[in-house]
């Protein structure tokens, strides 16, 4: 108890060196707790697909289409229980920078699929009722300022022309790791106004989606689906939503790896910091330390002192850090929501914090101690500052 | 009189546990600074590279990339009158009407698919870009199934070297050739004959019309004339732009992520300076109180201790700017949020980076040790001398 209440006056000896140090910890803590948190975001749409639902695209690569008569082969599929259908849309609302995604996607199926999208049952039904309808995420909607009825305007850049949609609802995450920034509407709509403006992209959709009674035949009906088509015109791949989604996270993974890469660094300069800080203590304190030696305390003493102060000085750094994770990270969810739909701070990034932060202490006290520990009673006591 | 460097440097030497501690947590910042400049920059030069000045690319109004655009063969054949259009050597119009897919490629070694973009091409394409150059093997046939990749989508992805096949289309296409496009986007496409690729991929239409201006000013007319005729559905700009609107988005994204990075760890190794500087002071108050009985003035006193923040700073910098100049050596190659297929860029180490990072550094320094330098030089000779 006593050796603990001496490594907390100590370390609050040098008011203006502790808080210095503190501030530094602090900040890494919250630059390291927010990296690891847009790493994260990134893989949000990995963590949320199902492993019920198949994706079914082109094997060429997204762009190109499947024709619209795939639908009952694949339906016939042992396995397939739902089958739904859609377009990436790629709308612009007013603006390019007003980015949300949108899809075309037939709405009663879509809608089953995908459970975590929570709608009032009145507000389901009059979408699905109502052609020209969309369903709009909460987020989306809200930054929008947009309600159930109003009339909105999307202009398209694959599919030309100017599209008019009627809010029919607002859809909400069941959790916080549902994206709520999307929109839907009729794939309906999309294919009777192809039908007329450009007759020869009708009947195409950019992607089936599936759901599958078990997701232990994923692998049986992939290959299944595949094999039906191989050799036309428009061979599929089919691959789980989990895989579909990961293609996406390593086409940038360079980015990614980047700024993992940059988390570490930063941890590693306030390591350099705070090493900075303990070894003047220790060099300061070595008469002091030859005076405990002479007094009869132990190496060990002296061990548990330096590290006792460094991690003591670490730790509260990290927890300041921590607490102010939260907040900062809301204030970038709102700023940069357009990047990332999804972004809360995880349990293992404050988990990965606390680690992070033993570990700055314990590499901090290492070369001092071993100073501390070694240098001749005499020598000690015969140094000046 | 004033106090001699030699003095701020022996006390660095001194302190040599210190001073390698702070001047690399001060290395490591100057090194991702450094790094993101040269990111940027190497961005940068990538798309400003791939465009020419000279030459115009229309697309389908509203549509933001080529892959996303149509253009009818009709809607081409009036663009290809228009008199602003270049005529080369043997009269022919210096156009091209390119058709610009994506197909998705696994990548050598992890098998992990990636997009890349296929670009059909006339005899034109090539006498407009003489970034493009040709490095092995020859150009494609007229009306084959043969194809040239770029430089590196050839290196880094299954099937796209010299003579290796890649399957799409319910083709096989051979790899005839290898261009190289230096650091432009242009390096990560994969060229084949337009015709034979709309075939291939069942696509009636053009994506978009390249041509060469016959007069570089006669631009703006042209955009108004063609944006308002009725025949027509297109937009129509300068090749440099069109490439800088194309990655905007990423642009950004790097900008704001690489600034905000800067910005935090240039407080972490300020602060690393500042402890520094701070117990370098406190440690020699009776040696400063000698300097100044020895009758150095105070100015001297705030220099020499600024001036031993400058040398952290400039360590740290020249070792930051050391390790950085190898990160040239590596190619990051990425999705692009807007034309959603791979383009590859590396580090560019320009000389006003290089003076950008050091001043960055000295900042650094001169923050971290303007404070502690003022406490220095202010301090009352009797008292300093007092403390022991």
């Amino acid at each position: 108890m006593r050796t603990l209440k001496l490594i907390i006056r100590n370390a609050f000896r040098h008011k203006l060196r502790t808080g210095l140090t503190l501030l530094g910890i602090t900040i890494a803590i919250l630059a390291f707790g927010m990296l690891r948190t847009m790493v994260s975001a990134w893989y949000a749409g990995v963590e949320a697909s199902s492993a019920n639902r198949l994706v079914i695209r082109n094997s060429i690569s997204l762009i190109f289409p499947l024709p619209m008569a795939y639908k009952d082969k694949i339906r016939q599929v042992n396995g397939v229980n739902l089958i739904s259908w859609g377009n990436w849309f790629g709308g612009v609302y007013i603006e390019e920078k007003n980015f949300f995604p949108n899809f075309a996607v037939e709405p009663k199926s879509y809608l089953a699929l995908y459970p975590e999208y929570v709608i009032p049952d009145v507000q389901r039904t009059t979408f699905i009722n109502d052609r020209k309808g969309a369903v709009a995420g909460k987020k989306t909607a809200d930054k929008f300022g947009w309600k159930v009825g109003d009339t909105i305007t999307l202009k398209g850049t694959i599919f030309p022309g100017n599209w008019e949609f009627t809010i029919r609802g607002i859809y909400k995450g069941k959790d916080r790791s549902v994206d709520e920034t999307q929109l839907f509407f009729h794939w309906d709509y999309l294919n009777e106004t192809m039908r007329k403006t450009a007759p020869l992209r009708a009947d195409q959709v950019g992607f089936y989606m599936i759901g599958i009674t078990n997701p232990n035949l994923a692998g049986e009906v992939s290959t299944t689906i595949d094999r039906t088509f191989k050799n036309s015109l428009a061979e599929t791949l089919t691959e789980t939503e989990k895989a579909f989604q990961m293609s996406f996270v390593s086409m940038t993974e360079a980015i990614l790896i980047a700024i993992q890469f940059v988390s570490i660094v930063i941890i590693v300069i306030i390591m350099a910091v705070v090493a900075n800080t303990m070894a003047m203590t220790a060099r300061e304190r070595i008469g002091e330390y030859a005076v405990f030696k002479t007094l009869g305390f132990g190496g060990w003493f002296i061990a548990a002192l330096i590290f006792g102060e460094s991690l003591f000085i670490s730790l509260l750094g990290t927890v300041i850090g921590i607490g102010l994770t939260f907040p900062v990270a809301a204030a970038f969810a709102d700023y940069l929501g357009t990047y990332f739909p999804i972004f809360f701070v995880e349990l293992q990034t404050v988990y990965l914090d606390i680690a992070a932060g033993i570990l700055v202490g314990l590499v901090a006290a290492l070369f001092p101690t071993w100073r501390a520990v070694n240098i001749r009673i005499a020598d000690g006591l015969r140094r000046i500052g | 009189m004033r106090v001699p460097v030699s003095y701020s440097f022996r006390n660095l030497w001194t302190r040599r546990l210190t001073t390698i501690l702070t001047a690399s947590g001060m290395a490591l910042v100057v090194f991702v600074f450094a790094a993101i400049l040269m990111l940027a920059e190497g961005l940068q030069k990538t798309l400003v590279d791939t465009g020419s000045y000279d030459n115009v690319v229309l697309i389908r109004k509203g549509s933001q990339s080529e892959v996303q655009s149509g253009i009818e063969r009709l809607q081409a054949s009036v663009i290809e009158t228009q008199p602003e259009v270049a005529l080369d050597a043997a009269g022919r119009p210096m156009l091209a009407k390119e058709v610009v897919v994506l197909i998705s490629l696994p990548k050598r070694g992890t098998d992990k698919p990636s997009n890349v973009i296929i670009r059909g091409i006339n005899e034109a394409s090539l006498a407009m870009r003489p970034q493009v150059k040709l490095v092995e093997g020859r150009m494609p046939r007229p009306s084959s199934a043969e194809i040239i990749a770029g430089e590196s989508v050839s290196r880094r992805f299954t099937g796209a070297g010299i003579g290796e096949t890649l399957r799409f289309g319910m083709r096989d296409w051979t790899v005839v050739g290898i261009f190289d496009a230096g650091s432009t986007g242009f390096s990560s496409e994969i060229w084949g004959d337009a015709d034979q690729l709309m075939q291939a991929f069942r696509r009636p239409v053009y994506s978009s019309v390249i041509f060469k201006l016959r007069d570089a000013s006669g631009f703006d007319a042209f955009k108004a004339r063609v944006e308002s005729d009725p025949r027509l559905t297109v937009e129509a700009k300068r090749e440099t732009r069109f490439y800088a609107d194309q990655s905007e988005m990423m642009a950004k994204f790097l900008r704001i992520l690489g600034m905000s990075l800067t910005i935090i760890f240039s407080l972490g190794a300020v602060i690393g300076a500042m402890i520094t500087m701070y117990a370098a002071v406190a440690n020699r108050t009776a040696e400063i109180g000698t300097l100044r009985a020895l009758g150095f003035q105070r100015r001297s006193i705030l220099g020499a201790f600024l001036m031993e923040a400058l040398l952290l700073g400039f360590i740290g910098g020249a070792v930051g700017l050391f390790f950085a100049s190898f990160l040239q050596l590596l190619t990051i190659s990425t999705l692009n949020f807007q034309t959603f297929s791979e383009l590859a860029f590396s580090f560019t180490l320009t000389v006003e980076i290089v003076w950008q990072a050091l001043l960055f550094s000295l900042i650094m320094g001169f923050v971290g040790g303007v404070l502690p330098a003022l406490q220095a030089s202010r301090m009352k000779i009797v008292d300093a001398l007092r403390t022991t």
